[in-house]
């Protein structure tokens, strides 16, 4: 049975559809994801995960129980690291882990013996009582990261783990996620990083709008929704201009003779996106078309979720 | 394999209010020391001096010094004035800037139990405030029964039947804007009108009547009797049922504001 199950779930706050009608399934020990980008119902449906917040609509069972019956049962197997930090500045940091552990009513003793391993697990045995105040933002997250781990949580819920947190901060978090996963530690994680979503997650779900609008392995949404490779022009000129030359060369009937030469052209401000599975032969033909470089790339996670995202704002 | 589920009580919520009151209860003691001396040193030594000297000990005052008249009265008052700053910013603060309640609703702690946790806290803060209040009252010569032990308690109850409607009332604020506003022109005023500083039999009728509704007027009269021992009666237990059924009123309001608060 799945550790998680939602079915039609929804969320709607007055006239407004946050959620609207997702199904998905998490499986005990994978690290699932929830891509899209802001507004688009991950953290709602995070704070019914979390038994936070009641669902306005469908059915959701977490860890084989109703989160509008037992929501204290389930939140007491539940790991919870939110947006926003919310350690208490004016305690110590093992005060902060304390203090919480206390909530899930666990004796002193085992307190002890955890704080110790949870601390040294996310390096920062050293500050242990040092003022929460003065740590760094990466040093905060590891911190909430060592807090929902307390209770020894059968699933850690992650509502965009390393948002705000420098390059550096960002891969020790992932790296300590990393090492959760290899103990088969269960993660659900919203992002709005591809990288991040690439990096940690077995499955994925891509929501846009309160929808889930993709779902699959990193690897099968990018087989599914883009192409091999991308080729990127740059232009110093009118890149509208480059980009029809480089449309008219696909449907040249040289380029009509052999397979499909790419699939969508794109056009950014100081650039053209050409989606092919062919990178290397279109370059090969790319003399013809004015361009100051060319580039070839694999496609990414990043090239599917602005395609099914759209690359607007929805403010 | 499932650890066994666990009892969410208050009392959880509790130990996290007690642990951050070891990190400042030296400041916090201390002002609960040095408020009741000033304003007794002030206004029951001071102006008392003046005030028995010229109306004459007593006429008006239930044949009381004024510093035994005031000083209960303001044991009272001192109570709901602490337990309003308790029900305001840090309430807020535990939705909005420290999100202390935030962090307690993803635990096993019900809303509930957040709540009564907090509210505990403050009814521990606001009895310990007031029997150091009582200690400076004795200090000063002006506790004449032994029935004062019990003021302290009734003056906390006085607090909580404050506490409980503004920790309600401030769930629903989204932000700070209409909390000075609500001290200058709710509480301060029931502190000056409420019986603290002269009877207020002294107001015209119609203030005297509005006096009357205030949880501070019961808390004074119940503060002023069990320290002088005079008008020990039946009536007290009428202002006592009054206090007490604010504070399960403001529970009860608190109760459906924090949940709203919490779980939106």
């Amino acid at each position: 049975m799945s550790l998680i199950a939602a079915w039609g779930l929804t969320k709607r706050f007055g006239d407004f559809t946050a959620v609207d009608g997702i199904n998905f399934e998490v499986e005990r020990g994978e690290v699932f994801g929830f891509l899209g980008p802001n507004g688009a119902g991950k953290s709602s449906t995070m704070r019914m995960i979390g038994c936070v917040s009641d669902p306005t609509g469908g059915a959701l069972r977490i860890l084989g129980m109703d989160p509008s019956r037992e929501g204290t049962k389930i939140r007491s197997r539940l790991g919870v690291v939110p947006q926003q930090d919310n350690l208490d500045e004016e305690l110590s940091v093992a005060e902060n882990l304390y203090v919480y552990g206390r909530y899930f009513d666990l004796p002193r003793a085992v307190l002890r013996s955890r704080i110790s391993e949870l601390l040294e697990f996310v390096q920062l045995s050293e500050r242990a009582d040092d003022h929460v105040e003065p740590l760094s933002g990466g040093m905060k997250r590891r911190l909430t990261i060592a807090r929902a781990l307390i209770s020894e949580p059968e699933a850690l819920l992650l509502d965009e783990p390393t948002t705000g947190l420098d390059p550096q901060a960002r891969h020790v978090v992932w790296e300590r996620l990393w090492t959760l996963k290899r103990q088969g530690v269960t993660q659900v994680l919203t992002t709005h990083y591809m990288d991040e979503a690439e990096q940690l997650c077995d499955r994925l779900v891509v929501m846009d709008r309160g929808k889930i609008v993709a779902e699959g392995s990193p690897r099968q949404l990018i087989e599914r929704y883009s192409t091999r490779e991308v080729v990127e022009v740059r232009t110093h000129g009118q890149v509208t201009v480059m980009a029809d030359a480089l449309r008219r060369l696909g449907e040249s009937p040289e380029a009509q003779a052999r397979d499909e030469l790419y699939e969508r052209v794109e056009e950014l401000p100081d650039r053209v996106l050409l989606y092919t599975d062919h990178g290397e032969r279109l370059v090969a033909l790319l003399g013809e078309v004015e361009h100051e470089s060319v580039l070839v790339r694999r496609s990414t996670l990043e090239d599917v979720f602005l395609h099914l995202t759209g690359r607007s704002l929805v403010d | 394999m499932a650890p066994a589920a666990v009892i969410p009580r208050p009392k959880l919520a509790v130990e996290y209010w007690l642990l951050t009151y070891r990190r400042n209860w030296k400041g916090s003691l201390l002002t609960s020391f040095l408020s009741p001396i000033l304003f007794l040193a002030a206004m029951g030594l001071g102006l008392g001096s003046l005030v028995d000297a010229e109306v004459g000990s007593g006429r008006n005052l239930g044949g009381l010094d004024y510093l035994d008249f005031l000083a209960p009265g303001l044991l009272a008052g001192n109570a709901m004035m602490l337990a309003v700053n308790e029900s305001t910013y840090p309430v807020l603060g535990g939705f909005k800037w420290y999100r202390t309640y935030m962090a307690m609703a993803a635990s096993p702690l019900r809303g509930r139990d957040i709540l009564l946790g907090h509210f505990t806290y403050m009814a521990f803060r606001v009895t310990l405030a007031s029997f150091v209040f009582l200690g400076v009252m004795a200090a000063f010569g002006a506790v004449s029964s032994p029935l004062a032990v019990l003021a302290p308690i009734c003056a906390a109850l006085c607090g909580m039947a404050f506490a409980t409607p503004t920790a309600a009332f401030v769930a629903t604020r989204i932000n700070a804007d209409n909390f000075s506003t609500y001290t200058r022109f709710v509480i301060m005023p029931m502190f000056l009108f409420s019986g603290i500083f002269y009877p207020v039999s002294q107001l015209p009728i119609v203030l005297e009547q509005i006096a009357w509704l205030t949880p501070v007027w019961h808390g004074v009269r119940l503060c002023r009797a069990l320290s002088t021992g005079s008008g020990v009666s039946w009536e007290l237990a009428g202002h006592l049922a009054y206090l007490v059924a604010l504070i399960l009123v403001g529970t009860l309001l608190a109760s459906r504001t924090f949940t709203r608060r919490l779980y939106e």
